[in-house]
């Protein structure tokens, strides 16, 4: 068949939303903006949560009691990208990574800086699972997840 | 269980890059053919079920609204269900539902994506929360490499094993799809070839990957009356199983993975299956993913947590092997994504009703359709049989 009969029309849909962030979660980053890390804790099964949630998923409880977390922690996974698509974010190459941050019940995902990420062969020396890292701030705060600026492995 | 209900009908389309056809057009191509399959017209359809990826896939909103000329659903019900990778494992489980109901005597199943139209990777980035975590979400392929390096390091299966029996899936896939006529990727590919790959991921590799796919599936479901007059071989549904687990990536345990472990419980519960690698005669996994693959054979108790390299390495889910799985070539050579947990599910009847083909496993009676959607968050599973 020709390119023709296979004809391709462009197309896009754009969108705005302006999304409620609730008490909760605006409490988090407010506190994000004075450079702590706040979890939730289910007075029924204990557990930590970060992300802080207004319920405990498992007991679906309130979840009413605030508690500071670690700004530091153990990498529980990782993963190197460099793949981009339509609307990333983050520049690639980055590390994406989840983080059991001390005194918290729950992996944390945020990203893995502060390296040399240009070549994956020493990346992949330079982080582990099971390693260390801590939170490294933003200078200027947004009230929002890249308020931590990234986690470096502690030395 | 409700009242029996058997699949008396599947249609597939050639899965691939289909810019010959429109949206529309591809959809009542798998519905049409499984018309045909079963049988019967569109005057026996009862109601119609249809799920796909989320709009932002293809950019057109509720696509049953689209699509409903092309599903034959004029002046019938219609459902649309979504639960992204495992919707077609959903809308089978309604189709059921709906039929074993005694609410309705045949149900039409669909499933379709238009992969080609559309951005795959930005969309299911919209699926993670946009606050806390889509910031920094990689797609499929960054959810799931997170999963594969956290299993291997919790049950510590070396680098190089992993590498190893993932590429076997990988090979033993790309050549089953070369039996299967509807695949894809129909390439054979070489160990080498698959361990020198580009890296997407690391370790997940181009050939660890699956194809994004145009494609469509239909499977129409039927009560026990009207499948026992209209069709001579039925494949009926022995079993089902269906659990989510918690929104957030990082607060469940994606190395033992319970939503997939407790959907497995519950569908060989109801299916009267006590030792499934024993006791399956074929499986149709959801393996966008080689090394995901292996955690589905721990999960769905088809080995031991943190064998299932050992397994892979020795055979077992070979052709030929105790327990063949994917001999369609599975997810990994074709995922038109809304339409892969049903394609499973097609393909498990086919395999029990002796009518796969090339791909046929000898003999096959009782067969294990999956899929998983999400970010790793919902797991669906549907048995079929060749008895009652």
């Amino acid at each position: 068949m020709s390119k023709e009969e296979h004809r391709i029309v462009k197309g896009q849909v754009m969108v705005p939303y302006e999304l409620a962030l609730g008490r909760t979660w605006c409490h988090f980053f407010d506190c994000l903006k004075e450079e702590k890390i706040m979890g939730k804790k289910c007075r029924k099964c204990s557990r930590v949560l970060v992300p802080p949630r207004s319920f405990c998923p498992r007991c679906f409880e309130d979840m009413e009691e605030w508690v500071e977390v670690s700004q530091e922690g153990v990498v529980e996974t990782w993963v190197y990208v460099n793949m981009p698509f339509f609307a990333q974010e983050l520049k690639i190459p980055f590390i994406s990574a989840q983080i059991r941050l001390d005194g918290s019940d729950s992996g944390f995902i945020h990203q893995i800086a502060g390296i040399d990420l240009s070549d994956f062969d020493k990346v992949r020396e330079r982080v582990k699972l099971g390693d260390r890292v801590r939170a490294v701030w933003s200078t200027e705060k947004k009230g929002n997840i890249l308020d931590i600026a990234y986690f470096e492995p502690v030395k | 269980m409700g009242k029996a209900v058997a699949i008396i009908g599947t249609g597939q389309t050639k899965h691939g890059r289909r810019s010959d056809v429109c949206y529309p057009d591809l959809v009542r191509e798998s519905v049409t053919t499984a018309l045909q399959d079963a049988g019967i017209t569109l005057k026996d359809i009862d109601g119609v079920v249809l799920g796909t990826m989320p709009s932002m896939m293809e950019g057109v909103s509720s696509t049953h609204f689209y699509f409903a000329e092309a599903m034959g659903a004029l002046n019938k019900p219609v459902m649309k269900v979504e639960t992204c990778g495992s919707t077609g494992q959903s809308i089978g489980h309604c189709g059921y539902y709906w039929v074993a109901s005694g609410m309705a005597d045949i149900v039409l199943v669909v499933g379709s994506e238009k992969m080609s139209e559309g951005d795959g990777q930005a969309t299911m980035t919209t699926v993670f929360d946009p606050f806390f975590q889509r910031t920094f979400a990689a797609g499929a392929p960054g959810v799931f490499t997170m999963q594969s390096m956290e299993w291997m390091y919790r049950f510590n299966i070396p680098e190089d094993k992993g590498r190893e029996a993932a590429a076997m899936i990988s090979v033993s896939n790309h050549d089953n799809a070369m039996d299967n006529p509807h695949a894809h990727i129909r390439v054979r590919v070489t160990m080498d070839e698959v361990k020198n790959a580009r890296i997407i991921t690391y370790p997940v590799r181009l050939l660890d990957v699956c194809p994004a796919s145009d494609g469509a599936c239909a499977v129409i479901f039927a009560s026990e009356e009207k499948a026992k007059k209209i069709c001579k071989k039925p494949a009926w549904i022995k079993g089902l199983g269906f659990r989510g687990e918690e929104f957030f990536y990082g607060e469940s345990d994606k190395a033992i993975w319970m939503s997939a472990t407790e959907a497995a419980k519950e569908a060989y519960k109801q299916a009267g299956i006590r030792n499934p690698l024993k006791e399956l005669d074929v499986a149709e996994i959801y393996n966008p993913f080689t090394y995901q693959e292996m955690i589905f054979y721990e999960c769905l108790g088809l080995c031991p947590r943190g064998e299932a390299p050992d397994y892979v390495l020795k055979g077992t889910f070979k052709k030929g092997g105790q327990l063949p799985c994917c001999p369609s070539g599975g997810t990994l050579c074709s995922n038109p994504i809304g339409a892969t947990g049903l394609i499973r599910l097609a393909e498990a009847a086919l395999q029990v009703t002796g009518k796969a083909g090339a791909r046929q496993v000898g003999g096959a009676k009782l067969a294990l359709s999956h899929a998983m959607g999400g970010v790793d968050q919902f797991n669906g599973v549907t048995i079929v049989g060749s008895k009652l």
